[in-house]
């Protein structure tokens, strides 16, 4: 007897009883269901949710081992052990103690998101007696990778089991929400607990552990280490180069800061026609239109340097695409198809207007630097307002051709 | 028989559940959201509104065979209108801090939904003691609410009952915070006394389902 036997006779064992969905669920996991369709016409294409859904995650793996590493580097560097990496290839990077630290800190992080979130989902399902969902595959991936290195686990699984019941089973479930659920955790996460969200302490392994011992009266150097946001907000240069930033060298939450390795899962997400390559450009161009009119205040000495938004808004405009969150939000969360918007124009719309939204917020409201999570939950509350007035365009257009027509 | 009638009982058990004026009739939320981040301010403005509505549902109870209809909106802002003065006053004098917390909303108590509400729908049809019974019932129904919100919101967003520490002291990490737990700043605002509201809404409705409309 193999594992999918048993499995098949578990989940015939408790067919038609209470905890039905759960064993379904943990078949259809690892199987693909016995049951299919048997009548009317179907076309039969390969990519269910779940392939979907998978295809999201290998896109995103490369984002969480780069993570890995990064949390390690910035660890090290920050307490002086290691010299800083120079190119996307350097030695003092790719090491193993790096990799070490990164797998002790991001890894409890995975699995509670995927724990409890999994939780979450298979208690609704047996409550609600339907089958559970896929929904969260991607959601628990993404939530690591968007949370800063030293996230408290609790603080992590109260934000969890708030984003998916209040942001998604409410609205019943999987493809209902209105909200992406990822960033719905981060959100909460952010206010709820601000001090672990942002300052210059979390985004390094151990900065907020050494402050405690400090606290504590030991005899060592405090370390932190700001990302390139903060330190613009306060008017202090970027402080690092332009290459660290797209390679993603830089201080940052855990998976989102290598803007190479996000272009390339951006490609991989168009040429398997997962991700909306409309939605993704459309927001770069907003991005960037917001970016080149402030750098236009700014050359026209509209303010001054004194002005406490000088420092983001003197920034290059195409620098906004690499630093911060941007770039993670636009190919990962903006492209959701269950909260973008549904229709070709008005995908164009609402990526513009992610874009131009994450880069006013991050320059006018230092206190939320990271714009583009505001910016995508705001136009996932627009986006079916978009969708209707582009499908009411396009019925009256076609009414007044009729009307031509007949007339 | 006790003191009140069955039919009379019901106009002050209905309110508090089954006919809830926040959860149900979807009235007020505009202060629920507002006072509720302290159980004290919830208190207080329980009882404010207890009190403008027994007293407000009598005085127009009475008065309801004198007013023309045309014009009873207005003297029905009056009726309440004296009566958020008195309390506003009132609190002023004996609870200056409470007052300044509650700020506007206390004199917003005249916009509050419920109370032209009530006098709309019943102190206009009804005889003064049933009237009263009616507003009594009504406030409490919104007081029940505001007060499960205010316990919430305090307890998780500040660690405090009343403003008193009753998790530890979050500076020195005593109690609950030597371990590790924080305060939720997000139950401080706003959305979450709605988030927390909504949730009171969705446990009434699966416990009763005759509650949840098409």
């Amino acid at each position: 007897m193999g594992l999918k036997s048993n499995l098949h006779n578990l989940k015939e064992k408790y067919k038609g009883t209470k905890m039905a969905p759960a064993f379904n669920a943990i078949h259809t996991f690892l199987y693909l269901p016995n049951e299919t369709t048997h009548n009317g016409t179907h076309i039969k294409v390969a990519d269910d949710l779940k392939r979907t859904m998978n295809t999201v995650i290998m896109a995103l793996v490369p984002c969480l081992i780069f993570g890995m590493f990064n949390a390690g580097y910035q660890h090290y560097k920050a307490l002086g052990e290691i010299e800083a990496a120079s190119g996307f290839l350097s030695a003092s990077f790719w090491t193993v103690d790096n990799l070490i630290v990164g797998l002790w800190q991001v890894l409890p992080l995975v699995i509670v998101s995927y724990g409890v979130g999994l939780a979450v989902e298979f208690i609704f399902a047996v409550i609600k007696g339907h089958e559970v969902e896929e929904g969260y595959l991607v959601t628990g991936m993404l939530v690591p990778l968007i949370v800063p290195v030293d996230t408290p686990l609790w603080m992590l699984a109260v934000a969890v089991v708030f984003g998916v019941v209040i942001g998604k089973e409410v609205f019943g479930g999987t493809g209902m929400n209105i909200l992406n659920p990822a960033l719905t955790i981060r959100a909460f996460l952010f206010f709820a607990y601000p001090t672990w969200m942002s300052g210059d302490k979390v985004w390094v392994h151990g900065a907020v552990e050494r402050d405690q011992m400090i606290a504590a009266g030991e005899n060592l150097d405090a370390i932190s280490g700001e990302t390139i946001l903060g330190s613009l907000a306060q008017n202090r240069g970027a402080g690092y180069e332009v290459m660290d930033m797209f390679y993603g060298i830089i201080p940052g939450s855990v998976g989102e800061t290598s803007t190479l390795l996000i272009l390339l899962a951006g490609l991989f997400l168009v040429f398997t026609k997962i991700g909306s390559w409309r939605i993704m450009l459309s927001s770069v161009i907003g991005a960037l239109v917001m970016g080149l009119i402030f750098n236009a205040v700014v050359s026209s000495e509209w303010i001054t340097e004194s002005s406490k938004f000088y420092g983001l808004m003197s920034t290059e405009f195409w620098h906004h695409l690499l630093i911060g969150g941007f770039a993670f939000g636009t190919v990962f969360m903006a492209t959701d198809p269950v909260t973008a918007s549904q229709t070709n124009k008005g995908k164009w719309i609402y990526g513009f207007l992610v874009g131009f939204i994450s880069i006013m917020i991050r320059v006018f409201n230092p206190a939320y630097p990271e714009g583009v999570m505001l910016a995508i939950l705001l136009m996932n509350v627009f986006a079916p307002t978009i969708d209707h007035y582009v499908v009411q365009g396009n019925v009256k257009r076609r009414m007044k051709r009729l009307k031509v027509k007949t007339a | 028989m006790g003191l009140l009638s069955k039919k009379d009982a019901k106009l002050i058990t209905d309110p508090l559940a089954d006919n809830n004026p926040i959860t149900i009739q979807v009235l007020g939320i505009c202060s629920a959201l507002a006072i509720t981040a302290e159980l004290e301010a919830s208190i207080v403005m329980s009882i404010s509104v207890l009190f403008v509505m027994g007293v407000g549902n009598v005085v127009i109870s009475l008065m309801r065979n004198i007013i023309p209809s045309k014009i009873r909106i207005i003297a029905q802002l009056i009726v309440v209108a004296t009566l958020v003065i008195i309390v506003d006053l009132v609190l002023k004098a004996f609870a200056y801090e409470l007052s300044k917390t509650l700020s506007v909303f206390v004199g917003l108590i005249i916009t509050n939904c419920i109370i032209m509400g009530r006098f709309e729908a019943f102190a206009l049809g009804n005889g003064p003691w049933r009237s009263f019974l009616d507003g009594i019932g009504n406030a409490a129904g919104y007081a029940v609410i505001l007060i499960i919100v205010g316990f919430f919101r305090e307890l998780l967003g500040s660690g405090t009952l009343l403003g008193i520490p009753v998790l530890g002291d979050p500076i020195e990490k005593t109690g609950l915070y030597s371990i590790g737990y924080e305060n939720n700043g997000f139950m401080l605002l706003s959305p979450m006394a709605l988030i927390v509201v909504g949730i009171i809404i969705w446990v009434q409705r699966t416990r009763n389902k005759d509650l949840v409309e098409d």
